[in-house]
């Protein structure tokens, strides 16, 4: 599960600043108990309501954060009282010269190019068609919005039911349905149809969300520019190029940041549905890493690759932010 | 608009029905023939034609899946884990978004935006050491401890989902109540949760779901199978009857019951809470 602290609404995110309207109103707004020292025990409250979370919190994430960059620069052994050897940037090295990384970095970049913009396209077509009234609107929301609440787990095996070679209900629809091939396709048995049957699955399951969210951004498009542009005769396609995109401009932003978290987080759909396979073709970073260190116990290695992960799409995210408002501010 | 006339807006609808209908099938096929495969006889899983009704349909699968294999063990692990872990999340989350809404302290926005970093790093990028830290604690191998690792990795979205909530609601509502004499404590209690309860909805369903659904942390940490959790089991099924479709879809749909009624039944909360803050189930 990714989450970023985005809102989807147009208005500019005020998260972490204090209102400082209020504050000007006087400190009786803010709440202190009656006696003696009322600021004091306020802020003592404050701390009391915020350290569980907040200690939670540190535990589960922060520490991590800051183990995983540790270790990366450690031959880590994974056993208590185990002497680790300090290596410096040597797991970073043999991780960017090993093949098998550097192939599941292009698998992880081709899913991304694939899923990323699929989703945004059909999910919008999704969006803008259920965007007005219409019969059984709340139904098909339901319906489109189903494989995003299944788990990994469940979606995962039956794709892999679904892409079966003899049987499958993939091949079924395409040889006897369609007739566009002849025979069945062997989609898990080669790199590039297994990977065409991942990105699939992962466009499937991703559309019902991205349509919601840009449902959401669809509610912030004034509808009078529409009404205008249509007295100006612009057509439907005309008036969603050039009035909807452009008002959605933000959701989509968020929307494309976090679907390429999300490309680079392939990690169940890869180990349930090709296991990697065949011989380590489909590998995706995460499936790698996940190998190295819990079959082989390279704790220090996988963690390098694990870091090297973040920081790719931290500078990916940061670059379509930053990308997105340079276009903004051209305007 | 000038050229709309009745006439066209009921083709452009018709057009637009059909068009989602036609993507509405594409979603839910593949959950129809599912539950076709868990009705049919092992032999018939991969009968060509594919039928959506089978011949001779047959409760063996789900029989046999419920049965063996501790199934309902699973069931209750999955179950308590979820619980305890939604609970634990929203009621946590809560008072850390109270404290964040409602009170200035020394460090309150240095300490939000540091539980925000924690939404931007990839989950499972910190699986290792998150694995090392849990074993420290002694926390491996344990469903409490699939509980206390799942409630922290919640934290920061829906203590950033409540705050927003939290933010929003009128402070006159306090003011009123601190003029009864009532400490922050009671505030909180008697005001602000009874107020928030969507929002309390959103978070809670957010954290079920993600609970239930949860697979690589639970098989990262997880040996002894008499704690298993359904993810677990059903990919488990799959490995040991590799075959074995339709007891694995059996084992699979009964796994997503409770995610269905929890979903149809919260689902207005679930479209609220993507659009306020956004999650990626």
């Amino acid at each position: 599960m990714t989450a970023v602290p985005t809102t989807v609404a147009p208005r500019p995110d005020q998260a972490g600043e204090p209102p400082r309207s209020s504050r000007a109103l006087g400190r009786s707004r803010w709440p202190a108990a009656s006696g003696g020292r009322p600021r004091r025990r306020s802020r003592l409250v404050a701390y009391a309501f915020l350290a569980p979370a907040f200690t939670l919190f540190v535990i589960v994430m922060l520490v991590p954060i800051g183990k995983a960059v540790q270790v990366s620069f450690y031959d880590w052994l994974p056993f208590p009282g185990a002497e680790n050897t300090w290596v410096g940037f040597d797991n970073y090295a043999q991780a960017l010269g090993d093949p098998q990384f550097r192939l599941s970095v292009v698998n992880a970049v081709v899913y991304m190019l694939v899923t990323v913009p699929g989703q945004i396209v059909l999910g919008l077509g999704v969006a803008l068609l259920l965007q007005n009234r219409l019969p059984g609107r709340m139904v098909f929301r339901v319906l489109f919005y189903l494989p995003v609440v299944t788990s990994w787990v469940v979606v995962s095996l039956l794709f892999r039911y679904l892409f079966a070679t003899d049987g499958g209900l993939i091949n079924w629809v395409l040889v006897e349905g369609l007739g566009v091939v002849d025979e069945p396709v062997a989609w898990l048995e080669s790199r590039w149809t297994a990977m065409a049957a991942l990105c699939v699955l992962g466009i499937w399951k991703g559309i019902g969300w991205t349509a919601i969210i840009l449902l959401a951004g669809l509610t912030g498009v004034p509808r009078e520019l529409h009404e205008a542009a249509a007295v100006d005769g612009a057509g439907y396609a005309r008036r969603v190029w050039h009035v909807t995109l452009p008002a959605l401009r933000r959701t989509l932003v968020f929307v494309s940041v976090m679907l390429v978290i999300g490309s680079f987080n392939v990690f169940i759909s890869v180990l349930l549905m090709t296991r990697g396979g065949p011989a380590g073709q489909t590998e995706v970073p995460l499936t790698y890493t996940y190998r190295e260190t819990f079959n082989f116990l390279e704790f220090g290695y996988g963690s390098a690759v694990a870091v090297l992960m973040t920081v790719v799409v931290l500078i990916l995210s940061i670059g379509q932010m930053m990308v997105a408002n340079r276009a903004e501010r051209g305007e | 608009m000038s050229i709309d006339t009745p006439r066209l807006r009921r083709t452009r609808t018709a057009a637009r029905f059909v068009t989602l209908v036609l993507g509405a099938l594409v979603m839910i096929v593949p959950f129809l023939y599912m539950l076709a495969t868990s009705f049919k006889p092992n032999a018939l899983a991969f009968e060509w034609p594919p039928k959506f009704i089978p011949d001779t349909p047959t409760i063996a699968n789900y029989v046999q899946a419920w049965s063996a294999n501790n199934f309902g063990r699973y069931f209750v692990n999955s179950a308590m884990v979820a619980c305890v872990t939604t609970a634990a999340t929203t009621l946590l989350a809560a008072m850390a978004a109270y404290a964040f809404a409602r009170f200035r302290f020394p460090g309150r926005t240095l300490l939000f935006w540091t539980m925000m970093l924690g939404l931007m790093v990839p989950g499972v990028v910190i699986l290792i050491p998150q694995f090392l830290v849990a074993r420290t604690l002694a926390l491996t191998d344990s469903l409490s401890g699939l509980v206390f690792f799942y409630v922290g990795a919640g934290m920061a979205f829906n203590t950033f989902l409540l705050r927003g909530f939290f933010e929003r609601m009128p402070r006159e509502l306090d003011e009123a109540m601190d003029m009864d004499g009532a400490g922050p404590v009671r505030r909180f209690l008697a005001l602000y949760l009874p107020l928030s309860r969507p929002a309390l909805a959103t978070s809670a369903i957010f954290a079920f779901l993600g609970a239930w659904d949860e697979y690589t942390w639970a098989l990262t940490t997880i040996n002894d199978p008499d704690k298993y959790t359904l993810p677990l089991a059903i990919a488990q099924y799959h490995g040991q009857h590799a075959t074995a479709w339709g007891l694995v879809f059996a084992a699979s749909i009964i796994g997503m019951l409770p995610v269905v009624a929890v979903f149809l039944l919260g689902q207005r909360h679930v479209v609220a809470g993507l659009q306020t803050g956004a999650v990626k189930a």
